[in-house]
């Protein structure tokens, strides 16, 4: 059976759902290999379609960033003869691609939403008007694939494990990381995986209580537009859109935004859009499911009573 | 230091794009410099305005800024807007070969002409607003085996000792960074706010050389480029009928309430 190669994501001994997902997809291709770092992620594997675990061993992943992930699945794809590997689409994830198509001399397609058995992708572009189906043609596919594409395959029973000790060049070595300054993790869930997304723009005026305590009635991740991450109102690693994260979830409230095209490209393939706007003319409405013309600060905490009433 | 600031011309982000069969459809919508592109632009005269003794780029600053394009002759308006900002001169690669070439290809012909340039800097957009891959300058620092220092939300650099450091920004957090040049750097849009052109520099910008290069110039096969030699194939492009405005109601002042029913109704709560 062909091989997949499936890189392992997750923090503090976390392996992240989107890892799971990558799982889901490889599995429709062949043998799933979880390629890993980070050995406090091992024991989460076993919650996935995994058939093989390789732990990478031999030098420190996170002191150089993504230039020797490159090489080691370089390596691994070649021992392997993997027919494709996949990795998520963040923004390591889409260099490490980057690299990797480059050195295994393979063609490379980011931000898929779907891959088939045959190895035929779907991609979303164009803020959501136009489904693309592409292929990798020459090499072994490189794949990166948009976390939420995908219900999760559970796992059945430990999957067999394996030390790989990859030949890292000086070149991968030339940038060396001097300090981490991790993202702040609040109990909230992580953004591009949440079901549900607030978010709140420049109506705002700086105050996200509304936004937060709405999205906590719903157990939803908190968004933010540029103008609020720009303002320092809520951290950019918060922010949706072009030059921030792209969400796909069930749900997608937008509070206070007025949705510039750029706003839009990381949030249009969203199942449900909710706008309120005080605004009828803002443009949000035009995609918006469900539109209220409001003022955020009445209808916000208002709705998060109504949901706590349901409850 | 000799900079390189890799710019690309891409359709208009504010404008609505449309498909012309299976193809983008660049004709019908204006061609503007990619706007993140602007920031690559913007961080290295700012690097240069504070490394020089006339606190000025261009001439007399000790240092140069060249603009690197691939792309059809009408990227040249692009190519001008950025000298125009004052960057000193450019080099577009132009030939007919290149159309439909992808990210591999792409970077192949990049890297060829900074490996021709002596560069100890090259900057980059973190994506281009029509291809949205950010491969790019991964690729490159894979090709030209430089220090790949990208996402970067900060910059300084230490032309002396020939280093740079880096504060790069991802969904992980803040990972700090150094390298000794050459490298390639590609930052975020938070880094700066990009300068309009002024008068004088768009004026100044007419006479600024733009030398276009061919593939054969760069020593590159014309089976390498383009669309032929792409290893990956769009089977098909769906256009998806447009998201259409559903509901918009008036908060009566029970706004939120019929909002939650609307959920509970949809099932998502
Ligand atoms: C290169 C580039 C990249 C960009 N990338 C992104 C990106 O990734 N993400 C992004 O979001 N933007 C991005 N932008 C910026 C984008 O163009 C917009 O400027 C931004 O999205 C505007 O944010 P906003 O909707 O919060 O603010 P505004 O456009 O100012 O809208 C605020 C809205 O709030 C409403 N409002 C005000 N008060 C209230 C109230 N009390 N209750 C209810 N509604 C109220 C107003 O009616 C208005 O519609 C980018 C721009 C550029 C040039
Ligand atoms: N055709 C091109 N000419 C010059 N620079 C480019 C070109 N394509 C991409 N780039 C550079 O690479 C960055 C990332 O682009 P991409 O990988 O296409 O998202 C851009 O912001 C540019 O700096």
């Amino acid at each position: 059976m062909s091989s997949v190669l499936i890189l392992v994501d997750g923090v503090n001994g976390q392996v992240a759902k989107s890892t799971g997902e990558l799982a889901t997809f490889a599995k429709r291709i062949g043998e799933v290999t979880a390629v890993v770092f980070d050995p406090s992620l091992i024991a989460g594997l076993t919650a996935f379609a995994i058939d093989k675990v390789v732990v990478v061993n031999g030098f420190d992943a996170t002191k150089f960033s993504p230039a020797p992930i490159a090489e080691t699945l370089a390596q691994l794809a070649s021992a392997k003869q993997a027919k494709a590997v996949l990795v998520t689409s963040s923004a390591r994830g889409k260099e490490v691609a980057g690299r990797l198509a480059v050195l295994t001399q393979s063609g490379v397609i980011t931000d898929a939403i779907d891959v088939d058995a045959d190895l035929i992708t779907t991609q979303s572009v164009f803020g959501g008007s136009t489904t693309v189906h592409a292929t990798v043609t020459h090499g072994c596919a490189v794949i990166t694939l948009r976390s939420n594409s995908i219900e999760v395959l559970a796992g059945s029973g430990a999957p067999a494990q394996e030390e790989f000790t990859p030949t890292i060049s000086d070149g991968a070595k030339l940038a060396t990381v001097t300090s981490v300054e991790p993202a702040v993790k609040g109990g909230r869930p992580e953004l591009t995986e949440a079901t549900i997304v607030v978010s709140g723009g420049r109506g705002t005026n700086g105050d996200f209580k509304p936004v937060e305590a709405f999205a906590d009635s719903l157990g939803a991740a908190v968004g933010a537009s540029r103008a609020a991450t720009d303002a320092g109102w809520y951290p950019h690693t918060h922010q949706v859109g072009q030059t921030g994260k792209t969400v796909s979830p069930q749900l997608y409230v937008a509070c206070g935004i007025s949705g510039a095209i750029q706003h839009r490209a990381g949030m249009q393939t969203s199942k449900l859009i909710v706008a309120i706007n005080k605004d009828p003319e803002a443009p949000i409405f035009e995609l918006a499911d469900y539109g209220v013309v409001g003022d955020l600060f009445n209808v916000l905490p208002q709705a998060t009573a109504a949901v706590a009433a349901k409850k | 230091m000799r900079i390189a600031v890799c710019v690309k011309q891409v359709p208009d982000s504010w404008a609505e794009k449309k498909m012309n069969g299976q193809v983008l459809d660049r004709a019908g919508v204006d061609a503007v410099l990619n706007d993140l592109d602007e920031y690559a632009i913007e961080e290295a005269l700012r690097i240069v305005e504070a490394n020089s003794p006339t606190k000025e780029a261009g001439e007399g600053s000790g240092h140069t800024i060249t603009l690197i394009s691939m792309g059809p002759d009408r990227a040249t308006e692009a190519i001008r807007k950025g000298l125009s900002m004052g960057a000193d001169d450019a080099i577009h690669v132009v030939d007919a070969g290149l159309a439909g070439s992808d990210a591999l290809a792409t970077s192949l012909v990049l890297a060829n002409v900074i490996k021709s340039g002596n560069f100890d800097l090259v900057f980059c957009g973190t994506e281009s607003t029509d291809a949205r891959m950010s491969v790019v300058p991964a690729m490159l620092a894979q090709r030209l085996n430089w220090a790949q220092l990208t996402f970067a939300g900060k910059v300084e650099v230490d032309p002396t000792a020939g280093e740079v450091k880096i504060a790069r920004a991802t969904e992980v957090g803040i990972e700090n960074m150094v390298a000794k040049f050459p490298a390639v750097i590609s930052v975020i849009e938070k880094i700066n706010e990009p300068r309009y052109p002024s008068f004088k520099g768009i004026m100044a910008a007419k006479k600024k050389s733009i030398e276009t290069k061919s593939i054969g110039d760069l020593g590159l096969s014309t089976d390498a480029v383009g669309a032929k030699a792409a290893w990956s194939t769009v089977k098909d492009a769906l256009l998806r009928p447009a998201r259409s405005a559903g509901v918009k109601v008036e908060d009566g002042g029970d706004g939120g309430t019929i909002l939650v029913d609307f959920l509970a109704e949809k099932r998502v709560i």
